[in-house]
C-alpha cells in the first residue's frame, strides 16, 4: 500500500501497454524534457538532508522526510517524469552505497506508482532489491528507518512481484524486443527468489524467536515499537524479518496456498495488540489475507471476527489519514473487507458478533446483493461470483511462461481457478440456506415431515441434514473441531431437535475492549514524557 | 539404501519447515508421499510444498504423485485438505480422468452424499486400492459426521454411511460398543437404534454455557494490564 495506484485491474490496461519505443534507460513517460541528469536544487538539499538524518540516526526526520517530503516533491516536480537518476544525486551523498540503494528503491516505487515502468525498468527494480536485500542479510546495517518506510518496502516488492507476474503472463500484444528481454532475464522476479529473500529476512532477523522470548517477558519490542531508543541497534532487519512474515503470508495467498499462508503469519498473535498495528497498511494488510485465507479454509466465523475489528477500526480512524498518500488504497481494501464480509454473512449467518456501525455500513452497500446470495438461485451465483471478484487477491501464476508460439493471455488462469473452486463451494451449500431456514420454525420436527417441505425424499432429508452440519463445523488448525453456525440441531431416531444460540448482552467483551483501549491511552501519555 | 524409515521422514519435515522454497527437494519429497502411502502416514505441510514446487515448474509434474496426495487428502476429512490441495492443482491438471474422478468423490463425501460415495468407490476400486486404509479412514470420517448429527441413529442409516452390513455390522457395532461408548437400543417397531457418545454437537446441554462465557485466550489480552 505504498501509494495511491489500483493493483492490475483489466480496466487499468494502458499500465502494460508496450513502452514507448523511444525509451532510454530511465525514461518512462519518455518526456522529451527529461533529463536524468538534471538535479533541482530542491531535490539537491532533499537528499543532502535525508542522508544526514539517517547517518545520525533521527528516526522522526526521516519519516518526515520520507512521508512529506518527498510525497510534495513528486507531486511538484515528479508528476510525469521519474526523479533524477542516482547517479547524478550520488556526489551529494558521499556515494554512500547503502544510501543509493534506498534511494533507488523510492525511484522506481514512484515510477509504479505514477508512471508506467517499462520492462527494464521492472528487472532494474528486482536487481535493486536484491542489492538491498543482499545489503541487509549480509552487512552489518547500522541505521535506524521508520517503520512505515520498512513496511513500504516488502509491500512493494511483493507488489512488484504481483506486477511482474501479470506483465510477463499477457503475451498476445508483446513486442519481439520484449519478448526477447523476457528470455534474456528469465530470472528477474522468478518465484523462488522471491520466496527465499522473504523466508531469509524471517530466518537471519530471528524475528520468531524474538516474538518468543517477548512472550516470556525476556525482550522488549512491541513496547519500543521495534526500535531501540537506548542502544540505537539497527531496527531495519528485524522490522524486515517481520514485515516479511506478512509477505510471505501475501505471496502464498497469491498462489493459493492458504494454509502455508497461515502458518507463515502464526508467529504473529493477531488477538494481541502487536507492531502490525503501528502501519496502518500492514495491519489492513494482515487482516485482510487473514481473513480471506480464513474464508478459503471455511473458518468462517474467525474470518468474521477479524473483519469485524478492522472495519470498526477503520471507521474511527480513517479521518486521520487522509492526507496521507496509502488513503485510496486504505479505502479500497476497506470496500474489499465489506464485500468478503457479505460473502461470509451469507455462506454462514449470525447473530450478535458484528459491531452495530459496521453492521449499518455493511446494510448499505450490501443489503439487496445479500438478500440475493441467500437464495441461492441463478442470480446468486453470480452475486457470489462477482464480489468474489472485486474483493479477491490478484492470483498469480508463478511457473515461468513458455515464449514460443502460440502466444496467448494467461494472466486470469489462477484467478478463474480459485473463482471456480469458490463457486463449488458454495453450490455445495446450496440446500443448506433453505434448510436453516427452515429450522427456525421449528423447535422439534420429523424427518419426513421436513422432507415434505423442502419436497425430497427422507434419504436426501438426511444427506442434507448431515451436510450441514459437516459444512457448519470447521477444522481448526489444531485439529479441533469448531461450531459456525448459529442455529444448530440434533437428530434422536426419526426427530430434529432444533438448538438456536440465543444472542445475549456480552459484558465481558465489552469491559475487556474498555479495559485495553484505557490501557493504550495510559500508556502513549506515558511515552510522551520520554520524549 | 539402509535408512531407517523413521530418519528419513524427521528429515522431509525439516527441509519443509526450513527451506521449502528449493527445487532440489522435489524428489524427495515425491518419494516422501510414497513412503505416506505406504507406511500409512501422512504429513499435509509436506504434500502442500510438493504441490507449490510442482506450481512453480510445471514440467516436473507427476499425476500419480498428485493422485496419492488426493487421496490422501481425502482420507483426512474431514478437514478441508482435498480443497487446499486443489487450489493448489493448475486446471489442465484437474481435467485428468482420474483427478476428475476424485474431485466427484470428494464432492459426495462434502455433501454426506454417503450412498453414491460408495457406489461410485467401488467403480474406481482399481485407482482406490493404491493407498492402503483407505476405507477405514473414510468410515472414521463418516462416524465423525454421524457423532456430530445424531444422538440415536437407526442402523440402516448407519449401515449405509459406512457400507458395511449384516454380519459384518454386527461385528463392527460390537467393537464399538466396547471400545466407543456406543449403545443398543430398540428403536419403533423393531428396529436397532445406535446411541452415539454424547458429545456438545449433538447434545446441547453439554454445549459451553455462552451466557457470559469468553474464549481464554481473550483474557490473556489483559495479563499484561492487570500484572
Amino acid at each position: 500500500m505504498a501509494s495511491s495506484y489500483d493493483y492490475d485491474d483489466g480496466s487499468l490496461d494502458t499500465r502494460y501497454a508496450r513502452p514507448p519505443s523511444s525509451g532510454q534507460g530511465g525514461g518512462g513517460a519518455a518526456e522529451l524534457s527529461y533529463d536524468p541528469n538534471f538535479v533541482p536544487d530542491s531535490v539537491k538539499t532533499f537528499v543532502v538532508h535525508l542522508y544526514r538524518h539517517i547517518r545520525e540516526k533521527n528516526v522522526y526526520e526521516i519519516h518526515q522526510m520520507y512521508e512529506g517530503s518527498f510525497q510534495r516533491l513528486s507531486d511538484r516536480m515528479f508528476r510525469e517524469n521519474p526523479w533524477p537518476s542516482v547517479e547524478a544525486i550520488a556526489p551529494y551523498v558521499d556515494n554512500d552505497h547503502v544510501f543509493c540503494l534506498l534511494y533507488r528503491e523510492m525511484w522506481f516505487r514512484h515510477v509504479y506508482a505514477r508512471l508506467a515502468p517499462t520492462g527494464q525498468q521492472r528487472v532494474e527494480s528486482w536487481d535493486n532489491y536484491c542489492s538491498l536485500f543482499g545489503v541487509v542479510l549480509h552487512g552489518v546495517v547500522s541505521m535506524q528507518l521508520p517503520n512505515q518506510w520498512l513496511w513500504d518496502m516488502v509491500d512493494e516488492f511483493v507488489y512488484q512481484f504481483q506486477s511482474y507476474c501479470q506483465y510477463r503472463a499477457k503475451l498476445k500484444n508483446k513486442t519481439e524486443e520484449e519478448l526477447q528481454f523476457l528470455r534474456q532475464y528469465d530470472q528477474a522476479w522468478n518465484i523462488y527468489g522471491v520466496l527465499n529473500y522473504l523466508q531469509a529476512l524471517v530466518e537471519k532477523s530471528s524475528i520468531v524467536d524474538i516474538l518468543e522470548r517477548e512472550k516470556e517477558g525476556l525482550e522488549q519490542f512491541t513496547a519500543t515499537d521495534g526500535y531501540d531508543y537506548e542502544g540505537g541497534t539497527s531496527n531495519v532487519l528485524k522490522m524486515l524479518g517481520y514485515y516479511s512474515m506478512i509477505g510471505l503470508l501475501r505471496v502464498h495467498c497469491l498462489l493459493g496456498d492458504y494454509h502455508t499462508g497461515l502458518k507463515c503469519l502464526a508467529p504473529i498473535d493477531i488477538s494481541q495488540q502487536g507492531v502490525y498495528m503501528i502501519v496502518i497498511g500492514s495491519h489492513i494488510s494482515t487482516i485482510y489475507h487473514y481473513g480471506f485465507a480464513n474464508l478459503m479454509l471455511r473458518r468462517y466465523v474467525e474470518a468474521i471476527r477479524e473483519f469485524n475489528k478492522i472495519l470498526l477500526y477503520i471507521l474511527k480512524y480513517k479521518q486521520y489519514h487522509q492526507k496521507s498518500p496509502q488513503y485510496d488504497q486504505i479505502l479500497k481494501k476497506n470496500e474489499q473487507m465489506y464485500a468478503l464480509l457479505a460473502i461470509c454473512l451469507s455462506l454462514c449467518p449470525q447473530n450478535n458478533i458484528i459491531e452495530e456501525n459496521v453492521i449499518i455500513q455493511l446494510r448499505d452497500k450490501y443489503n439487496e446483493k445479500m438478500t440475493k446470495m441467500l437464495r441461492y438461485d441463478d442470480e446468486a451465483y453470480t452475486v457470489y461470483d462477482e464480489l468474489f471478484t472485486y474483493a479477491c487477491p490478484k492470483f498469480i501464476t508463478s511457473s515461468a511462461p513458455v515464449l514460443e508460439e502460440p502466444l496467448i493471455n494467461y494472466n486470469q488462469d489462477a484467478y478463474r481457478l480459485q473463482l471456480k473452486l469458490f463457486l463449488y463451494e458454495v453450490k455445495q451449500q446450496q440446500s443448506l440456506s433453505s434448510l436453516r431456514s427452515f429450522l427456525k420454525l421449528y423447535s422439534a420436527i420429523s424427518i419426513g415431515k421436513l422432507a415434505a417441505y423442502m419436497e425430497v425424499d427422507e434419504s436426501t432429508m438426511r444427506t442434507i441434514l448431515m451436510a450441514y452440519k459437516h459444512k457448519m463445523h470447521s477444522v481448526a488448525s489444531d485439529g479441533k473441531i469448531i461450531p459456525n453456525a448459529d442455529i444448530d440441531f440434533y437428530i434422536s431416531e426419526d426427530i430434529i431437535h432444533v438448538v438456536e444460540s440465543k444472542p445475549s448482552k456480552l459484558y465481558g467483551d465489552y469491559f475487556l475492549r474498555q479495559i485495553l483501549k484505557f490501557e493504550e491511552m495510559i500508556s502513549e501519555l506515558d511515552r510522551v514524557k520520554l520524549d | 539404501m539402509g535408512r531407517e524409515p523413521q530418519q528419513v521422514s524427521y528429515t522431509v519435515e525439516q527441509l519443509v519447515s526450513v527451506n521449502p522454497y528449493n527445487p532440489d527437494i522435489l524428489t524427495e519429497l515425491e518419494n516422501y508421499v510414497n513412503e505416506q502411502v505406504s507406511s500409512q502416514t501422512y504429513s499435509l505441510d509436506a504434500n502442500l510444498c510438493l504441490l507449490r514446487l510442482y506450481q512453480f515448474d510445471p514440467t516436473r509434474l507427476s499425476i500419480a504423485i498428485v493422485v496419492r496426495i488426493l487421496i490422501k487428502a481425502l482420507m483426512a476429512m474431514p478437514a478441508p485438505d482435498f480443497s487446499l490441495c486443489l487450489f493448489l492443482i493448475p486446471e489442465p491438471v484437474q481435467a485428468d480422468e482420474q483427478i476428475k474422478t476424485l474431485i466427484v468423490l470428494s464432492h459426495y463425501l462434502e455433501t454426506a452424499r454417503f450412498r453414491q460415495f460408495w457406489d461410485e468407490a467401488a467403480k474406481n476400486h482399481s485407482l482406490l486400492e493404491v493407498v492402503p486404509g483407505f476405507e477405514q479412514a473414510i468410515q472414521a470420517y463418516a462416524i465423525h459426521v454421524l457423532s456430530l448429527s445424531y444422538q440415536k441413529v437407526p442402523r440402516p442409516v448407519l449401515a449405509e454411511t459406512i457400507n458395511i452390513e449384516g454380519l459384518s455390522l454386527d461385528k463392527f457395532i460390537e467393537y464399538h460398543v466396547a471400545n466407543s461408548g456406543w449403545v443398543l437400543e430398540k428403536g419403533t417397531g423393531r428396529s436397532q437404534l445406535i446411541v452415539l457418545p454424547r458429545n456438545e454437537f449433538n447434545h446441547p446441554g453439554l454445549k459451553k454455557n455462552s451466557s457470559d462465557g469468553m474464549p481464554f485466550e481473550h483474557i490473556t489480552r489483559i495479563f499484561p494490564v492487570l500484572s
